[in-house]
């Protein structure tokens, strides 16, 4: 209750600062900033949700089909970089692609480029950041998935006569849908609430909502816009919450994700 | 199936994929070790005087202490909370529990700006705004999800007759917790710990919003830092936040292999 009664509060307060009325759901139409700010949230999001999902399908399936001491030391690696703080994480990204970064300084070195590359304070920094955070978010749903798959379904499909891309494309693939949909929402959902990545990726050029939450209530104490978004954010978290676990247990997420 | 070009050439490109995982995750090690003044890397030679500072600076000291005890406290009330929960939880069941589980897991998925905006809200008028009680409080309350699956988890495998056969043979409901419950759920438990601590120990976001000036964990430094973005004492104590976290998962690891052990391959 002590979590409850303080987040209804704030949903509450959406409706009822600074004036009672839906006026601050309006301003999603006509603040160019606020549309802005949902439009590139979002945007952000589904392109991140694609990259780790594909990147993660690729790394599931390369786990799947190896020796099994392989894939452990495989899933080790990816349960460390798990647990390791996104602050730190968006702090490497920093000194890697920064104007006098590793990257940017290898590749002058090099001399393929002259001019440093801005790599970030822009979105394709935030969106590197992202995916990366989001990756073992894809591949545990997704691995966890490709190993309830009978591997005699495969061997069965090349017995008949199929070539292996046709393997893949017509028995394997169907069946890892459910993966790939629950992964999808997944990453999707952690990604829409991104806050440490955006600011210090970002530079403050990036705003994404969480970001823009924080100064409306820290900078201009504005409860209401900021509430709004809220409210906004929770509804959308809480459906597709409800979509996600119609294909898959919540909890094995989880429990596959504390293991 | 025989290893052919493709599902080779897919082994390695995970493996690079991976690799892209874990940089991030190395890159401070060498700049903490640069003997610059700014962000670099050790090219021109290796100094240890960015640890030395971190070590040396009371305000980096006090916030190595500040998130120690705030870690500590927190990730044991979790425990406790938690693992009473998951008891409670298990022993009953039916469609309103189901609800409740469900309710419960929820601060998991709920945005931490969210949770940060509603701690504040409430922390003000009680005056939890930049007290170790406030930060504490808000942390414990994060961490009990985790604390409640992990215990849960190894709850799902205990048969409930044990219980009843320890009640039967005229044992009190505290007894049967304290010598029968406990030992079984004990791995679940310490899972829940750790991940508890680990939480708190990293958690930034909430702790943006309610702490200011007195209470300045190890995470809130870093951030200040990171925006300030000119000393390598930041990787220096990155370094430390991961040393510690890499510590924390080694020990999980280690109580979970020797259970895995002790009850031998399934």
């Amino acid at each position: 209750m002590l979590y409850f009664a303080p987040i209804a509060n704030v949903l509450f307060l959406g409706v009822i600062d600074p004036k009672p009325g839906f006026s601050n759901y309006a301003k999603i139409f006509e603040s160019d900033t606020i549309s802005n700010l949902i439009l590139r949230t979002l945007k952000l999001c589904l392109i991140t949700t694609f990259l780790a999902v594909t990147l993660g399908y690729i790394v599931s399936y390369a786990m799947v089909h190896t020796l099994s001491h392989i894939r452990r030391r495989m899933i080790s690696i990816l349960l460390i970089s798990f647990w390791i703080s996104v602050l730190v994480r968006s702090f490497a990204w920093l000194m890697l692609l920064g104007h006098n970064g590793l990257l940017n300084n290898t590749l002058i070195k090099l001399g393929i480029i002259s001019e440093p590359l801005a790599l970030m304070r822009n979105e394709f920094g935030v969106l590197i950041g992202m995916t990366e955070y989001m990756l073992p978010y894809a591949i545990l749903p997704l691995l966890a998935n490709m190993q309830g798959i009978d591997a005699r379904i495969s061997q069965a499909s090349r017995s008949l006569g199929a070539s292996s891309s046709q393997t893949f494309f017509n028995v394997f693939f169907p069946l890892t849908k459910p993966g790939i949909i629950a992964a999808s929402l997944l990453v999707f959902i952690s990604s829409l609430g991104f806050y440490v990545t955006p600011a210090i990726l970002g530079g403050g050029k990036v705003q994404m909502i969480a970001e823009y939450i924080s100064v409306q209530l820290l900078v201009t104490v504005r409860w209401g816009v900021a509430a709004m978004l809220a409210t906004l954010m929770i509804v959308i978290v809480l459906l597709l919450i409800y979509v996600l676990n119609r294909f898959m247990k919540l909890s094995t997420i989880f429990g596959g994700a504390s293991r | 199936m025989t290893p052919s070009f493709i599902g080779r050439l897919n082994q390695i490109v995970a493996w690079g994929i991976l690799l892209i995982i874990v940089i991030p995750s190395l890159v401070s090690l060498p700049v903490s070790i640069t003997n610059k003044t700014y962000l670099s890397f050790p090219w021109d030679g290796v100094s240890f005087q960015h640890f030395y500072n971190l070590f040396t600076s009371p305000e980096w000291i006090s916030s190595f202490w500040q998130s120690s005890v705030i870690a500590v406290i927190s990730s044991g009330l979790a425990t406790s909370i938690g693992t009473l929960a998951a008891i409670g939880l298990w022993r009953l069941s039916g469609r309103i529990i189901e609800f409740i589980r469900a309710f419960l897991l929820l601060p998991l998925m709920v945005p931490p700006i969210i949770s940060a905006m509603a701690f504040y809200r409430w922390w003000v008028p009680l005056g939890f705004i930049d007290t170790y009680i406030g930060i504490i409080m808000a942390h414990t309350i994060l961490a009990i999800p985790m604390v409640i699956i992990a215990v849960s988890a190894s709850l799902a495998n205990f048969d409930l007759r044990l219980e009843q056969a320890s009640r039967n043979l005229g044992a009190s409901l505290a007894t049967t917790i304290r010598r029968i419950i406990l030992p079984v759920t004990r791995p679940g438990i310490i899972t829940g710990a750790i991940f508890a601590f680990i939480l708190s120990w990293d958690e930034i976001v909430v702790t943006i919003f309610i702490s200011k000036f007195d209470v300045f964990t190890l995470p809130r430094r870093l951030w200040n830092g990171m925006r300030e973005n000119t000393d390598p004492t930041v990787a220096a104590a990155a370094v430390v936040l991961i040393v510690t976290t890499l510590i924390f998962l080694i020990a999980f690891d280690f109580l979970s292999g020797r259970k895995d052990k002790e009850t031998g391959p399934t």
